[in-house]
């Protein structure tokens, strides 16, 4: 199995509860090759965000392990895994996650300033075009539409040029019509800069557009 | 460099929020407490030399019994100090048929170069300050030596072969001896007479003395160059040889302002740990997220410690700025106080201290959390409800514990002090906590009693239980501090001004021989004086330590050696005065009646080096005493009570020839009978000191001044966690307005819930601090300033009325615009 961008190795993950250890996670094993685009699929409390966490290395499994670009996420630190996230992989949240305190250009500058990256306010500045977005480059978040937020959080996702980008319901805070033009930019950045998509979705069109789909119930993918 | 990029970046837009506002308010008033006493104290201690050089009528003085060269003035004018000569001798003086041996004192023009000349035109009258010296043909005459020859203002005294006219009555000057060396009395004249008397032949017994003054580098210079270029019998005398009861109230005022400041920098550091808590809620999402974006726990860390430093920086500026002003105002306010002419520049050392405690304070009550902080995991993005995990309770409250101990420490600088504030302070922070408990309890039970708006409010104090405690406590501190002062205030002047304690003399008499001892105190007390204990006194010399000749041996300091070789007052005495306390070894009982012990002052104690069991040899009139050190007295020199360095046990030296001093309090009118007590007596001098008890009145009445001016920032810090308090339940505050106001409570409703809470807490402040402060004032004047203490039923009521006043107005001040936001938004935002 291994040979992907991403491959996962019957991984578990649980937690503790009052009424004992709980599994969220159940044996997922999973190969997703470079450049290719898989939805996350299932009803809400199956386990689709924790595995995204396991996937990017935001969280650690009970067992098994996550190989990212061969490197096992497993075998490092915290700050190893950050270091491995801030060169190889972006996030699209739900909930956008853009710094209040920073302008759109700042925000789509931080994952480049982050790694040192000499050449960032450029790099930044073309990214926000190419989300249609150069006109609002000085605006703060709370400034912009729910839309504009999240075509800077895409801006701040691909201007790494990631292997893997992780998008955790990234139409789920917007009205469809928003939803699907940001489900339409996502992909269309995707496909140009060639980048690993994984998405967790309830949103069946966002996954449709997928080359693949994978289902889960219950911590399990079936 | 990254990360000082992104914490100023983040720094400006937080700041422009106004996020960051209480934190840096409550580093301001810490730095500004801390400063501005740090820089008063500086000023004090030197004005408190300056104070101190009064005594020796000038910076620096040589005496010498032969004429001092002329070489030496040449050189202190070429150094550009002020100069002026005196020259003492004891002649008797004639007016008519009368005489009586007088200390004459011969001055130039500018003479005393510190301090000042009192005179007056009555007998033991009130003294005015001099201008000038008194012009050749006149002199000015003590009211002793008046009352003796039964002179007055005007009368012409035979002085050697000139007869000089009595142009004033001499009050006081400045170096005329405050230890009683000067036991006749006193006539201060012109230089330019002196020749016209014939007084000075060869042989004749006359003391010389230079006085010099100036910028206190050159003096220092000079003094230099003068201790070697002395000649045999020339001394030199500076600030170090001055007697111990100056600036004793000083220093104490002086430790105790720093202690009080410390009370606001507590204060503020509580606002600071709840400003930060707040500033930790509000940034895990920050945290999370850049962990996400691959930045590292110590990449996250440095930046918000960053952005903290940048606003301990601009606190530490701001602080020491208020600082500066606070202490230049109280400077202006305590003017003619604290020393002649102007006080020397404040030192910049209290801008370090102030920065660094600002640092300090983020140290101990910020770094951990934002610790904490660093640890947020990054899957909080997408999991909100995970947070940090806990700090172990070491990390939470050690470096908080060690932050205010260092601060302690630093202002005591004394380790048994340092243990008995640090104990005492715990006790009382605990007491306070435990009282505001019980009473933020006993409010919470009030709540089945009241109208919907305050049951909204008390409900409120009971929720925020801690937070309601700390914002009681911190407001009670600060009211109660007020409030003790104010109380104080009134026991120190009403027992001073009003009912004339027994124990606060005004004047000394000395050299009441023995045998007369009954028929004085029958006189004083017939003219209604009250008296107090009356000691004997013997002049004596200590030649040998441990068998030691004093002469072969080296003292810690030139006081020390001073000590050790100038002839000693002693006496002896067998019960202990109330105003001397035991440190070390034990005082004698009945049966040790004759046995060899002496107790010495802690002042003889530390200049000399000596030590308890020490034997220490006196020569007393050519008798040797041998006699073993048995305790150590710390001596309260302020009592104005008759005090000695040396007391022997009794049955010692009483077969020598002594005589008897006491002291009293006489009124104005009373100090009338003084010119016929001194014809009784003639052999007993009298000291009025009545005017150095109105000095030291005034230094304690500024003094109070000072400190309630140091406790308005007490107040300020106790306001400051009121905000900090308010900042940190505000997200909760806007979404419980919201949400009643979606059910249907009016926004006055809800102003009014607001307005009850706060109003409560002020009145449990107010109560806290009515009741701390009495206790504290009953234990400061029955135990420490030993005064009769009176309950001040209007102070508390003005604590109370005025906690809930000043709470309830700080409180809804700050909780308005939280109630003023329109409902859907706040509830859109949600509670977190």
């Amino acid at each position: 199995m291994v040979g992907g961008v991403l491959t996962a190795e019957r991984l578990v993950k649980q937690v503790g509860s009052p009424e004992g250890p709980l599994t969220i996670v159940q044996d997922v094993s999973l190969d997703i090759a470079r450049g290719e685009s898989v939805a996350v699929v299932g009803p809400s409390g199956a386990g689709k965000s924790t595995l995204l966490a396991l996937l990017a290395g935001l969280d650690l499994p009970t067992s098994g392990r996550v190989l990212l670009e061969g490197h096992d996420l497993t075998a490092l630190d915290e700050d190893g895994r950050a270091r491995l996230r801030a060169a190889r992989v972006g996030f699209v949240f739900q909930a956008f996650h853009l710094i209040p305190a920073l302008t759109a250009l700042e925000n789509v500058m931080l994952p480049l300033e982050l790694t040192g990256h000499s050449g960032a306010r450029d790099a930044a500045l073309d990214t926000l075009r190419r989300v249609g977005l150069a006109d609002r480059t000085g605006h703060y978040p709370r400034q912009l539409s729910g839309g504009e937020q999240q075509r800077v959080a895409l801006a701040r996702a691909f201007v790494t040029r990631p292997a893997v980008l992780f998008a955790d319901e990234p139409t789920g805070n917007l009205d469809s019509a928003t939803g699907a033009r940001i489900g339409q930019l996502l992909f269309e950045l995707n496909a140009d800069s060639h980048t690993t998509l994984v998405l967790v979705t309830h949103d069946q069109d966002l996954a449709t557009r997928c080359r693949r789909v994978l289902r889960m119930d219950a911590g399990r993918i079936v | 460099m990254r990360s000082i990029r992104l914490a100023l970046r983040m720094l400006g837009r937080e700041w422009r929020s106004g996020e960051l506002g209480v934190l840096l308010l409550a580093l301001t008033i810490a730095v500004a407490a801390l400063t501005g006493v740090g820089f008063l104290v500086s000023r004090i201690g030197a004005a408190v030399a300056m104070q101190a050089t009064q005594v020796l009528a000038a910076d620096l003085r040589v005496e010498s019994a032969r004429p001092i060269a002329d070489t030496v003035f040449a050189r202190a004018a070429r150094m550009g100090l002020d100069q002026a000569r005196g020259t003492g001798m004891l002649s008797v003086v004639f007016d008519g048929e009368r005489s009586q041996l007088t200390d004459l004192y011969a001055v130039t023009s500018g003479y005393p170069l510190r301090g000042k000349v009192l005179v007056a035109a009555h007998l033991f009258a009130r003294g005015t300050p001099a201008s000038a010296v008194p012009p050749p043909g006149v002199v000015w005459a003590d009211s002793r030596l008046l009352a003796a020859l039964g002179g007055h203002v005007g009368s012409q005294l035979s002085i050697g072969a000139a007869t000089l006219r009595v142009g004033r009555v001499l009050i006081s000057r400045p170096d005329q001896g405050g230890t009683f060396t000067s036991l006749v009395p006193n006539l201060l004249m012109n230089a330019a007479d002196l020749p016209r008397t014939q007084l000075i032949q060869p042989g004749s017994r006359v003391r010389y003395s230079a006085l010099f003054s100036g910028d206190r580098r050159r003096v220092a210079a000079f003094e230099t160059w003068l201790r070697a270029h002395l000649r045999p019998g020339e001394q030199v005398r500076d600030i170090a040889d001055t007697s111990p009861q100056i600036g004793s109230a000083v220093n104490r005022a002086g430790r105790f302002l720093s202690l009080a400041s410390l009370v606001a920098v507590l204060l503020c550091a509580a606002a600071v740990a709840m400003s930060a808590r707040r500033y930790v809620a509000r940034h895990l999402d920050l945290v999370a997220l850049l962990k996400t974006l691959g930045a590292t726990r110590r990449f996250t860390l440095w930046l918000t410690t960053l952005e903290l430093l940048a606003v301990a920086a601009i606190a530490s500026l701001l602080g020491a700025s208020i600082g500066y002003v606070a202490q230049a105002w109280l400077v202006y306010a305590l003017r003619g106080v604290l020393a002649q002419g102007t006080l020397p520049a404040a030192s910049l050392t209290p801008v370090a201290i102030g920065s660094l405690t600002a640092v300090a304070l983020l140290a101990g009550f910020a770094l951990p959390p934002l610790w904490q902080l660093s640890r947020t995991p990054a899957i909080r993005v997408l999991r909100r409800d995970i947070g940090p995990p806990p700090l172990s309770v070491l990390l939470a409250f050690g470096p908080s514990a060690g932050v205010i101990a260092a601060l302690i420490a630093w202002v005591v600088l004394d380790m048994r002090l340092f243990l008995e504030v640090t104990a005492g302070l715990a006790a009382f922070l605990a007491l306070l906590f435990a009282a505001g408990m019980l009473l933020v309890r006993a409010a919470a039970r009030l709540r089945g009693h009241v109208g919907v708006a305050w049951r909204y409010g008390i409900a409120n104090l009971g929720r925020r239980r801690t937070d309601s405690v700390v914002q009681v406590v911190a407001f009670g501190v600060g009211i109660m501090a007020l409030l003790l002062l104010g109380i104080i205030r009134n026991d120190l002047d009403g027992a001073w001004r009003g009912s004339l304690p027994a124990d606060l003399p005004n004047y000394f008499f000395i050299n009441i021989p023995p045998h007369s001892r009954a028929a004085f105190i029958a006189y004083l007390h017939s003219h209604g004086a009250r008296t107090s204990r009356m000691l004997p006194m013997i002049r004596g010399r200590l030649t040998a330590i441990n068998g030691r000749p004093v002469e072969s041996m080296r003292f810690p300091g030139r006081r020390g050696e001073h000590f050790a070789t100038r002839e000693q007052n002693l006496s002896w005495a067998s019960t202990l005065g109330r105003d001397n306390r035991i440190v070390a070894g034990r005082w004698w009982t009945p049966s040790e009646r004759g046995v060899p012990l002496v107790s010495i002052a802690t002042e003889f104690e530390r200049w000399l080096g000596l030590r308890l069991g020490d034997e220490l040899t006196f020569d007393v009139a050519g008798d040797s005493f041998t006699v073993r050190v048995a305790s150590v007295r710390k001596v309260k020199w302020d009592s104005f009570q008759p005090n000695f360095f040396i007391l022997f046990a009794p049955g010692l030296l009483e077969k020598e020839t002594g005589t008897y001093l006491t002291s009293a309090y006489l009124t104005p009118d009373q100090a009338r009978s003084l010119a016929q007590l001194a014809r009784t007596f003639p052999s007993v001098s009298i000291f009025d000191i009545d005017d150095l008890l109105n000095d030291v009145r005034a230094v304690m009445d500024k003094a109070v001044l000072a400190v309630q001016s140091v406790f308005v920032f007490t107040l300020l810090a106790g306001l400051t966690v009121l905000l900090a308090a308010v900042q940190s339940s505000r997200d909760e505050r806007r979404y419980e307005s919201a949400m009643l106001r979606t059910l249907g409570a009016s926004r006055a409703t809800v102003l009014k819930g607001v307005l009850a809470e706060f109003a409560a807490l002020g009145a449990l402040a107010g109560l806290l601090a009515a009741a701390g402060a009495s206790v504290a004032a009953w234990f400061l004047t029955t135990h420490v300033l030993d005064l009769r203490y009176t309950f001040s039923p209007v102070a508390c009521a003005i604590g109370f009325g005025g906690g809930i006043v000043l709470v309830a107005a700080s409180g809804w001040l700050a909780t308005r615009s939280v109630v003023n936001q329109p409902p859907l938004g706040a509830l859109r935002a949600g509670s977190g």
